[in-house]
């Protein structure tokens, strides 16, 4: 039996070696995704990303309870952490956090590293969810690792992203948390029972207004006048706007609120095409970044390690620039 | 991307809390280009073998500080062969004495590691064990 058919039939062992070859992209992993891809596409995929230190990993920790008990689904858990630039090497201290979850077979977590800056983490972490969608897990929750831009990437895996914010992160939250306010279907302040929660609070709220108007005013012949922009019209379904739930991952406060909050994203999604629409985009940036890897795979067959020196040295002495190098390698030869 | 990582579970079982010592080595092994999962304090035979198992790691290392190594050490190994990972290699690192380390190492044990050993030896020993 081979380690797809074995994942199929619900082997864990099958199921973690089937992850390294994955996650280590052998020709033996990517045979299995072929075989295993019919089966994919029935996961509920869940990013969860923020800043290092906001509780990600006590809220995934949480969350993954309550999916188990209140919904008996099964859920995966995939936890990136950053490798070393320098060794290549990591420390993986996700489970640190999710201790509950041990002794539940309903449940598997998997830490991996980032492992270089070339898309690595995107490629193959989408991979492994997809292993994980074919073994029949209902919910798959993917833990980015923290600020970066990574986390637009997870935007684009997961169905759902949370976004997670803690009081007391300083005044410049606003600056940094303009971006990734984008890609948040909902907002959550964790440790909300902490000092300088209202004003988190506040500074997110007023930022939701600013990217989803509803109330427009604007000058005109000198008139202030006012519009309110319907929430939701006749032609198309209610636009979605993140709500902000507030939690205390360490004492499961504001989780079950949390997971509805999640369900009513999923109803919105399903109701309006937007499932079906992130699924082409997921699906496209997988084959686009296969495309890649596959084109940089030819070149570095096609070209010798001597000819990608020789064209550095050149470059180095100004004897050629490194537009007109790449354009030469490409082609086969430099000139 | 194909080059193949090795993945070590460094874990505390039983119940003392002394984790600098298995800190220290997480980071070593770090530095030594591993990666490493971290699963705290206080962890069962039971939740370091499903860890193990879920983490597809080839080797385990166990920080004992509380004298109960004879104990722990062939659950753990049980375990590891009950999920079919007879392959994991287990090191122990803590206080141990002599008499014992014979025993843990005729048991299948990879290799032990008192106090005073340096995190030279530890890579060096990791990586023989696990690519030969």
């Amino acid at each position: 039996m081979t380690y797809s058919q074995a994942v199929l039939s619900g082997d864990r062992l099958a199921l973690t070696r089937l992850l390294t070859q994955v996650e280590n992209n052998v020709p033996e992993g990517r045979e299995a995704l072929i075989e295993l891809f019919p089966y994919t596409g029935k996961a509920h995929l869940i990013g969860v990303t923020g800043s290092p230190g906001t509780g990600k990993s006590s809220l995934v920790n949480q969350l993954a309870l309550y999916y188990r008990k209140s919904h008996e689904k099964r859920v995966a858990i995939i936890a990136v952490d950053p490798s070393s630039p320098f060794t290549g090497g990591a420390v993986l201290g996700d489970r640190v956090r999710m201790r509950d979850l041990s002794g539940d077979t309903g449940v598997f977590i998997r830490s991996m590293a980032t492992r270089g800056s070339l898309g690595g983490l995107a490629q193959s972490t989408a991979n492994m969810a997809q292993v994980f969608d074919a073994a029949g897990y209902d919910v798959i929750i993917i833990e980015t690792v923290g600020a970066g831009q990574s986390e637009v990437d997870v935007a684009r895996l997961a169905h759902t992203t949370l976004v997670v914010e803690a009081p007391g992160l300083g005044d410049d939250i606003q600056a940094i948390k303009a971006g990734i306010l984008e890609i948040a279907d909902i907002l959550v302040i964790n440790k909300a029972d902490r000092a300088g929660v209202e004003n988190t609070e506040r500074a997110l709220k007023s930022m939701l207004d600013l990217a989803h108007p509803t109330e427009h005013v604007f000058q005109h012949h000198g008139q202030s006048m006012r519009t309110v922009a319907p929430v939701q019209d006749s032609f198309s379904a209610p636009m979605w706007i993140p709500p902000i739930q507030k939690t205390v991952a360490t004492e499961g406060k504001g989780i079950a609120e949390l997971a509805e909050s999640i369900g009513r994203h999923v109803a919105h999604l399903t109701h309006s095409g937007d499932w079906s629409l992130r699924e082409k985009n997921r699906l496209e940036v997988e084959l686009d970044a296969l495309i890649r890897e596959t084109l940089v795979n030819q070149f570095m067959e096609e070209v010798s390690q001597q000819q990608y020196d020789d064209a550095v040295q050149r470059i180095i002495q100004r004897k050629i620039s490194p537009w007109e190098a790449a354009k030469s390698l490409m082609n086969g030869r430099l000139k | 991307m194909t080059e193949k990582k090795i993945r070590v579970l460094v874990a505390k079982p039983g119940l003392d809390g002394h984790d600098r010592g298995a800190k220290v080595v997480a980071r070593a092994l770090r530095d030594a280009g591993m990666e490493v999962i971290y699963t705290g304090l206080r962890q069962t035979p039971e939740m370091i073998a499903e860890a193990a198992l879920q983490e597809d790691v080839d080797v385990v290392g166990l920080s004992i500080l509380s004298g109960a190594h004879m104990a722990l050490t062939p659950r753990v190994m049980e375990l590891l062969k009950t999920n079919g990972q007879e392959h994991v290699k287990v090191f122990i690192g803590g206080i141990v004495p002599d008499e014992d380390v014979q025993s843990l190492k005729a048991m299948g044990v990879a290799g032990v590691f008192g106090p005073g050993a340096s995190t030279e030896d530890i890579i060096r020993d990791v990586r023989t064990a696990v690519t030969g």
